[in-house]
């Protein structure tokens, strides 16, 4: 089996998987208790956020354990929706966001905020301009993604963080799920308030997450109890799950440079055989992510192509997994400007940095068998 | 071109007369004890100054450690070159070139020990001055306090030039004091008042009361950890546990609460004045600072110190809490001494203790106590253990606990 679906959850990496299963046999205290079990456990989840702390280059009481990435967006939008609400309510966030992003903001649009959907153009690219003009004196809330999920798209976080300079007072959110590992992120220097992250897109167990907030940063409570984290999101910490994703992030940034070009290797190699076929479309732009590369065959679904691949051993899928089994936002290569006939065709391919040319080069024997099947039935 | 030595230069012992030797050989041997995991290391002392000679061992780590040793007033790293003078130009201008800055000023300061050496001081001092001045430009040489000083020494068996000075740690060398006692609580005060008195040159063994069930192991190994941290500063600390539940149970029981807290710090006076004894030391120090709480009145202390004649040394005596702070985050015990676990002196804290005590009245309390069987009992129970830098339960558990990161 050759494993090309990565940005919808990646394999657990062994020693990780060691560490989840050491933690969670010898480490079962509750991190609150007095007694030496909880006192160890409450060390060992320090541990793991200051090794997160010290990967991202950030500060130790800037990183809050979650679930993973949903809550993440959940908690960054709906927390600041409540902390400044007396503010203001005005959102503003991009039209190709994650489904956790755009459902969160559709709940307040409901309740009462209003919200500005920044389109993108034919490269899944907002216009800055756009931006600038949208913002208001009410914004409370700028909520943009790093990397697209579905096309690979580099947002430009930066240039979002040079505006907003001058409105210190707007909270910027970054879903930076998918661009952990795979693209340059500065957070300690940066503009970003807010950024998520989830741990089973780099090799962590599922359930696993955390927040980086940018000290002096307020976000409401969504989960309130017992106080854990800081007082910011109770309920008991999954320490084993921690010490797991602490140990992820290490792996993964480790000669991430490396990892990177060994991804990027891939996508090329790939994009350069996809685009000499007649009858394929790449949508992922030039600008992108290392990993992810989405392209259609012009009038054939794209589930055809997933399931047919599959047939042959090699998995991948059509755009994001959140959406591909339920219709719950319209794919973001619609919203790059294709027809809906068009957008219907887009699969995802997705490496991570286990993936090598050796599998690319599979893939490309299978796919031509595929393309020619295909043809024939046109 | 790489550091090949380091030149320590001695703080104030230069100055001690005929106790000098004593004091340069503790130092090296200090400095011996402390750079042990260096295994090529030459360590050389002379009358006024320290050569370490690397032989491989990497420059940055031994500079790391030399910060930590007391009697250091600065040091220098050394690049050696061969016996040319291109080649002294050549290291010259490198290492001139890191620290160069606009219209800076610097001065050549030769020294010959090869008397055949092709040319002679002056002479040296002006081939290596122009070659500077014809790199760098603006600059000036200036003989008095110039921004750079180069040293350039010429021996037997190379040109040796260094250029940076990096400050030491000050002070004495630890031992040349002698021996006290440390009382270390386990807050932040203590671990302070430890460190400046091993920075005088006094080698301390810590102090510490432990009153189980009412305070709890984590107080216990708090203090360890404290011990560990100062540990940094010389090889290892002993650490003796004095067991203090009867005592306190018993002031509990018999004393009034208003003097409660004069009388404990009687009995721990006392109880660390007899250790003293056994264990040849020569003072006590502890964490005080004038009027910081009810025990650090001038009236307490006088009630308190009364039990002994031994020197009772406060190095934090005339402090603000600030700048005591200031000191225990540079010695990283900060951070380890807020940790919020009770410790003997918290948990029988009396409600409204009296700044002003009676000597007097506290003798007539006393009189209620069985003194010399409570102090028997308890010294009959001292547990000592060596605890050394690395020892810390943090550094500890973090090796147990590695591999899950």
């Amino acid at each position: 089996m050759i494993y090309f679906d990565n940005s919808a959850t990646t394999e657990m990496n062994r020693q990780v998987l060691d560490s989840l299963l050491a933690a969670s046999k010898s480490y079962y205290g509750n991190p609150s208790s007095l007694h030496t079990l909880g006192e160890e456990t409450s060390h060992l989840l320090r541990q793991a956020r200051k090794q997160i702390a010290s990967l991202l280059k950030v500060n130790e009481d800037e990183i809050f354990f979650t679930s993973g990435g949903t809550e993440g967006d959940n908690w960054a939008i709906k927390g600041t929706a409540i902390e400044k609400m007396s503010y203001g309510r005005h959102i503003i966030t991009s039209s190709i966001e994650h489904p956790a992003v755009i459902n969160s903001v559709k709940q307040l649009e409901n309740l009462g905020w209003e919200v500005t959907y920044l389109p993108v153009d034919e490269n899944g690219q907002i216009n800055i301009q756009d931006l600038k003009r949208a913002i208001r004196k009410d914004t409370v809330l700028v909520s943009v993604m790093a990397v697209n999920n579905e096309t690979g798209s580099i947002l430009p976080i930066e240039k979002i963080s040079t505006i907003l300079k001058d409105y210190p007072s707007i909270h910027f959110h970054v879903d930076a799920v998918q661009a952990i590992g795979k693209i340059d992120l500065d957070l300690a220097s940066s503009r970003v308030d807010v950024a998520v992250f989830s741990g089973h897109k780099f090799h962590a167990p599922k359930g696993t997450g955390f927040i980086y907030l940018k000290k002096g940063r307020k976000l409401a409570p969504l989960l309130s109890g017992g106080g854990q984290e800081s007082g910011k999101r109770s309920g008991t910490e999954n320490v084993p799950g921690n010490i797991a994703l602490a140990k992820a992030l290490r792996l993964i940034l480790e000669d991430s440079h490396e990892k990177r070009k060994g991804m990027l290797a891939c996508k090329t190699e790939i994009s350069a055989f996809l685009k000499s076929k007649e009858r394929v479309q790449v949508f992922t732009p030039d600008k992108s992510a290392p990993h992810i590369i989405c392209f259609g065959v012009s009038g054939i679904k794209g589930e055809i192509v997933v399931h047919a691949l599959e047939q042959k051993g090699i998995i991948m899928s059509t755009t994001s997994a959140c959406s591909s089994k339920r219709k719950l936002k319209q794919p973001s290569v619609r919203d790059m400007g294709y027809s809906k006939d068009v957008a219907e065709t887009a699969v995802r391919i997705s490496f991570s940095h286990m993936n090598t040319l050796n599998e690319v080069e599979e893939f490309k024997t299978a796919f031509d068998e595929i393309y020619n099947q295909l043809k024939a039935i046109d | 071109m790489q550091i090949t030595e380091i030149l320590v230069r001695y703080g104030e012992l230069s100055t001690k007369g005929k106790n000098r030797k004593y004091f340069i050989k503790k130092l090296q041997r200090n400095t011996r004890s402390k750079l042990k995991q260096y295994q090529n290391l030459k360590i050389v002392a002379n009358r006024d100054r320290l050569h370490i000679t690397l032989n491989g061992e990497k420059a940055d780590a031994v500079m790391e450690d030399l910060e930590d040793i007391f009697g250091i007033q600065n040091f220098s790293p050394v690049v050696k070159v061969g016996k040319s003078v291109e080649e002294a130009k050549k290291a010259v201008v490198h290492l001139v070139g890191k620290h160069f800055k606009e219209n800076m000023t610097f001065k050549i300061t030769t020294r010959r020990a090869d008397h055949n050496f092709e040319y002679d001081t002056n002479e040296l001092n002006q081939i290596l001055g122009s070659e500077v001045e014809e790199s760098f430009q603006p600059v000036s040489v200036q003989m008095k306090k110039p921004d750079l000083d180069v040293r350039v020494e010429v021996r037997l068996d190379g040109i040796f030039i260094s250029v940076d000075t990096l400050p030491g740690a000050g002070g004495l060398p630890i031992g040349t004091a002698g021996k006290g006692m440390l009382m270390l609580s386990g807050g932040i005060d203590s671990p302070v008042a430890g460190y400046l008195a091993m920075r005088r040159g006094v080698e301390i063994e810590a102090v510490h009361f432990h009153s189980p069930p009412y305070t709890s192991p984590k107080a216990l190994q708090k203090a360890k950890d404290l011990t560990a941290k100062l540990a940094r500063y010389t090889n290892e600390i002993k650490f003796i546990e004095v067991p203090f539940t009867e005592i306190q149970e018993a002031i509990k029981k018999h004393v009034p609460e208003s003097y409660s807290m004069t009388i404990t710090r009687r009995m721990m006076l006392r109880l660390t004045d007899r250790i003293r004894a056994d264990r040849n030391g020569l003072a006590i120090m502890n964490g005080e600072s004038l009027g910081q709480v009810a025990s650090q009145t001038l009236d307490s202390m006088m009630a308190i110190n009364q039990v002994t004649s031994v020197p009772v040394l406060r190095p934090l005596i005339s402090m603000d809490k600030n700048d005591i702070i200031s000191i225990a985050e540079k010695i990283d015990t900060f951070e380890l001494a807020i940790q919020p676990y009770e410790d003997c002196c918290t948990v029988f804290a009396p409600s409204k203790p009296k700044t002003k005590p009676k000597l007097k009245k506290v003798l007539e309390i006393e009189e209620e106590l069985d003194i010399k069987t409570l102090i028997d009992n308890a010294l009959a129970g001292i547990k000592i253990s060596s605890i050394s830098h690395e020892d810390s339960s943090e550094e500890l558990s973090n090796s147990e606990f590695q591999s899950l990161f």
